[in-house]
């Protein structure tokens, strides 16, 4: 079993405190300072879950009694939603005394999504960062993104890494049908459409990579805390 | 008795194969899918031997019809509706044998949504992700029927057909839904639950798996704006900016930006499987946990 001290519960590397909000009889809804805490209490959950190849990061005992039977962990931007507890309520005290790991360098897979920077919004992307459309394609491809959740549909991961000075707002009149692997910006968010659909995204580039293939395993290509990274098609 | 098979003589307005669902991969952006009304799913297999898990075809309002290639026991439960062999009727809510080349009817539901057709063996279109559930969101498994499909149907297990009568509710006159308040509700003005409470809701016409929408008044809300995409849960009640709740199904998305004011606890969501546009809505808000 945990036997934290209180005096570490208050300890979280990210220097914010965790909100905890019920939701419904069986879930509870995590609420923390910023992604990066997120991802940490995330991979923190899958290890404790066993759904993890990382062993529990307090070593003793394994930690996996900590973790009630769950059905759903779902990270997103600040929150992660957790479904199926038999007494979320506890539950919400016992991870209060966790004490958890700062998110640790990329250790995970990487992978390389081979890319055209030839989207319909690229010129209006160059625009708003005030460099040209290469410069835009240069410094896509030269950043290393990671996948901080995955929503919206099967297969598509919200890729964070790209500065705060180059964040772009939606298109303010959102698409009807934006092709599938179309490469899009929006917030602090990179994203690659895995099937042709409605999207309000910046639309930068093409890959051709198959994001979702449920013959697969596993069937995202992106799963919460990959890396990814970009590699222009014909060295450009 | 391998390569049995069905088809679809008449698909209906909307008929999917459905079964519990694919749960545990909502991180990955997919929806759970299964059975909108699972008491009603499960008791179609248990008339006709099948474990809770085989995949049974839900139908829509106007029910289908189905011709098999070899004789199978088939059951209708959920929405009541005529039920006929080769133009004859025969039981809703019963076993019923189906002999080699014969045409099962569900005819148009009488009242309540969606009607349950189980048949010994299961609809055994493959699985995706462990699962047969039609995913309406994403498009993940089978698509929706069309006329003139083949279905493969499994090997019925040993387990022998359970004739008993089961009790089974008919479709709610009134959607009574409990409501425990949260995660946002704090995001809404102090009124909103009382408004909620009192409000003249009906279903809308809009309904359907991912959602049951609602016509009513506008919930005030305390705070504007979006919140960053969060975890959704199933029984969620999001309210867009336009103020009138939508109660989330199976195959709503596993992530939004709506705030959720309160989540109805999953027991209580069958009857809005069953619900028809028009039918009233009482919301019922319970104490916080």
């Amino acid at each position: 079993m945990t036997t934290l001290l209180p005096a570490e519960a208050a300890t979280q590397p990210s220097g914010g405190r965790m909100r905890m909000l019920p939701v419904g009889d069986n879930g509870l809804l995590v609420e923390l300072p910023d992604g990066a805490a997120v991802e940490a209490l995330y991979a923190e959950l899958l290890r404790r879950t066993g759904r993890s190849a990382t062993p529990p990061s307090d070593g003793h005992d394994g930690g996996l009694h900590a973790v009630p039977a769950v059905r759903e962990i779902v990270p997103a931007a600040r929150t992660i939603l957790l479904t199926g507890l038999d007494r979320p309520a506890s539950f919400a005290a016992e991870l209060a005394t966790w004490r958890i790991p700062p998110r640790g360098p990329s250790t995970r897979r990487v992978v390389e999504l081979p890319i055209r920077y030839d989207g319909p919004d690229l010129a209006a992307v160059a625009a708003r960062w005030g460099v040209t459309e290469r410069e835009v394609a240069r410094e896509h491809a030269a950043t290393e993104f990671r996948v901080a959740f995955c929503g919206f549909a099967p297969g598509f991961g919200y890729l964070t890494g790209l500065p705060e000075h180059r964040h772009v707002p939606r298109r303010e009149v959102p698409r009807t049908s934006v092709p599938s692997g179309s490469v899009g910006l929006a917030g602090p968010y990179t994203g690659v459409y895995p099937r042709s659909s409605p999207g309000g995204w910046q639309v930068i580039g093409t890959t051709d990579a198959a994001l979702w293939d449920p013959a697969r395993e596993p069937a995202a290509l992106l799963t919460p805390g990959t890396t990814v990274r970009f590699v222009p098609e014909g060295g450009r | 008795m391998t390569g049995a098979r069905l088809t679809v003589v008449r698909a209906g307005a909307l008929t999917t194969p459905q079964d519990l669902g694919r749960p545990g991969h909502a991180h990955l952006g997919v929806p759970a899918a299964g059975a909108l009304d699972p008491p009603a799913h499960r008791a179609a297999n248990r008339l006709v031997g099948n474990p809770p898990d085989a995949a049974t075809l839900e139908t829509t309002v106007t029910g289908c019809a189905l011709r098999a290639d070899r004789e199978v026991v088939v059951a209708v439960t959920g929405a009541p509706c005529p039920v006929r062999v080769d133009g004859r009727p025969a039981a809703w809510g019963e076993p019923v044998r189906l002999p080699a080349g014969a045409v099962l009817e569900a005819g148009p539901a009488t009242h309540g949504v969606r009607s349950y057709v189980a048949f010994a063996g299961g609809v055994a279109v493959p699985r995706v992700l462990g699962s047969r559930s039609a995913d309406l969101l994403s498009g993940l498994g089978p698509a929706p029927l069309r006329d003139g499909d083949v279905l493969p149907l499994g090997e019925p297990s040993r387990a022998a057909a359970r004739p008993e009568r089961v009790p089974l509710p008919g479709p709610p006159e009134e959607l009574v839904l409990p409501l425990l308040p949260g995660p946002r509700a704090d995001w809404f003005a102090p009124a909103a639950l009382r408004v909620l409470a009192t409000g003249d809701y009906r279903v809308s016409s809009a309904s359907n798996r991912i959602g049951l929408r609602t016509e009513g008044p506008a919930l005030p809300r305390a705070r504007e704006g979006e919140l960053p995409s969060e975890g959704m849960a199933l029984g969620a009640l999001q309210v867009p900016p336009h103020g009138r709740p939508i109660l989330f199904l199976a195959d709503h998305p596993t992530t939004g930006g709506y705030p959720v004011i309160g989540v109805v606890p999953e027991s209580s969501l069958p009857p809005a499987a069953q619900a028809v546009p028009g039918t009233p809505v009482r919301f019922v808000p319970l104490g916080g946990p």
